[in-house]
């Protein structure tokens, strides 16, 4: 009902619980009630992507689904990309290529990446670009963000070898 | 930007949400992708009372050949479809369409049947639906009811489907013996809707067409039926110049498209124009194996 409901969301890997109105985004309740901030809030048309979290390993915009809907089911944040030995080889990418400029669109960007080297571990230049189509940056024009896939690709092949 | 308030109902089976919806007497909506129902509620140009999610109901994700029917459930998202190889071998206009709408983040979220419902005359799979002659099943208080997807726009962001109904699944014919089909759409950029764009469905025997549908999306109030453009090319050759330029002029005649941001009323005449006649070559080829 329109009384607050309780979402129990593994996030991160981790059980998490929250109390909130079923007319609360999800990704108002990650930062608000959660306190991860990493996940920006851009346009907040389902336009932009700088939002997306991975609800169940497919990225998503976060600012047009329900907290509510999240129930039971398994969220990735920017937070949880970093591993026990550092950060995750998207991460790496981004700093080591300068897949960033003022950095706002970036945990976005890097989430979207992460699902599609799960999906294509060796993924063309026209598919990475397809992939973020939806992800957008208004200050790199892209380039460096392809390099830093490209270099999060050969980082994760290095690793599995 | 928050919607209003509302009651939150998640159904765990069909006949629930269809309880629910009834009770809902008129001020309840169905979410299934909620990818345009949300940004409308957020915008507050939608204020249900209800919101009843069927995301949490079983068996509504079906995406599968059956008795001559190709199913698509209510909960079977746009990336399904872009990703099902049964679509990519046997369904290319779907297979066009589905990497075209929205956006992939959108597209991993919209449903299929969430945008027939919506009834937006923008939105591509109403095109499709249309050009591939499907059925929709849906289900209310009485019982089960079908529409065709021919009629079922009948204003703008209105349909057939009565405010207690629940559309539970298309059913699309299975393709016949020389049939190909292509969905061709001009955009601005990705994540936009259509300049204008256009399905087209053929079946040839030999190189003659026996069965021809044409759709038109977003170049009037409604998905537009261009049937005469359509029915202009039966009997026709495939490789027929002049019978193609004419169904091109024909579907031109047939849309009512209106000046905006994507482009002045001419211009998006002549996308139609030739996007009609682009399709129907593809479509051809594909029919005749020649194309992918
Ligand atoms: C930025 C942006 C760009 C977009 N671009 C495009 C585009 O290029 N082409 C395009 O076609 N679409 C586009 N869309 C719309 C998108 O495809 C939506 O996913 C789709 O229109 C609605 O599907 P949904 O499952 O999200 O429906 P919802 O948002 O859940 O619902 C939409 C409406 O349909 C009703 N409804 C949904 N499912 C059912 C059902 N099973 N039975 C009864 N009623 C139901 C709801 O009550 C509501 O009124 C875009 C959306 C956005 C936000």
């Amino acid at each position: 009902m329109s009384d607050k409901v309780i979402v129990t969301t593994t996030v991160n890997g981790e059980e998490r619980e929250a109390t909130v109105e079923p007319r609360t985004l999800l990704v108002q309740m990650i930062r608000e009630s959660l306190h991860l901030t990493g996940t920006h809030i851009g346009c907040d048309t389902t336009s932009c992507g700088t939002c997306t979290v991975l609800l169940d390993g497919r990225p998503v915009k976060s600012c047009t689904i329900l907290a509510v809907q999240a129930n039971g089911r398994d969220v990735l944040t920017v937070e949880g990309l970093e591993g026990a030995d550092g950060l995750s080889p998207v991460q790496e990418g981004f700093q080591e290529e300068h897949g960033l400029h003022c950095g706002y669109c970036t945990p976005g960007m890097m989430m979207t990446v992460t699902a599609l080297l799960e999906e294509n571990p060796h993924p063309s230049e026209d598919e990475i670009r397809k992939a973020i189509s939806g992800n957008l940056c208004r200050c790199t024009g892209y380039v460096n963000i392809i390099k830093a896939v490209h270099y999060a690709a050969r980082k994760r092949e290095g690793a599995a070898a | 930007m928050l919607p209003s308030t509302f009651d939150y109902v998640a159904p765990t089976s069909l006949d629930e949400a269809v309880q629910a919806l009834a009770a809902g007497a008129g001020d309840a909506k169905i979410m299934a992708g909620g990818q345009s129902l949300l940004p409308m509620m957020k915008l507050r140009l939608a204020s249900p009372a209800t919101i009843i999610d069927l995301n949490g109901i079983a068996g509504l994700d079906t995406l599968e050949e059956s008795d001559g029917m190709l199913r698509i459930g209510a909960l079977v998202r746009h990336a399904d479809l872009e990703r099902s190889e049964l679509i990519a071998e046997r369904y290319p206009i779907i297979h066009d369409a589905a990497q075209r709408v929205a956006d992939p983040l959108i597209r991993n979220r919209g449903t299929f049947c969430g945008s027939l419902a919506h009834g937006d005359p923008a939105g591509d799979w109403a095109t499709v639906a249309l050009t591939l002659g499907a059925e929709l099943h849906a289900v209310g208080p009485n019982g089960a009811v079908v529409h065709s997807a021919l009629d079922f726009q009948t204003s703008m962001f209105e349909t057939q489907l009565g405010m207690d109904q629940i559309l539970v699944e298309a059913r699309i014919p299975v393709p016949k013996a020389g049939q190909g089909s292509a969905y061709l759409k001009i955009e601005r950029k990705v994540g936009d809707y259509a300049a204008a764009a256009v399905g087209v469905m053929i079946v040839l025997d030999g190189a003659t067409i026996t069965e021809a549908s044409i759709g038109l999306t977003n170049v009037g109030p409604l998905t537009i039926h261009a049937a005469a453009a359509a029915a202009s090319l039966v009997g026709k050759s495939i490789d027929a110049a002049a019978a193609i330029e004419e169904a091109g002029r024909l579907a031109m005649e047939a849309s009512q498209p209106s000046s905006d941001l994507r482009g002045a009323e001419e211009y998006k005449k002549d996308l139609v124009r030739v996007l009609t006649k682009r399709a129907v070559r593809k479509a051809g080829a594909r029919a005749q194996g020649k194309e992918a």
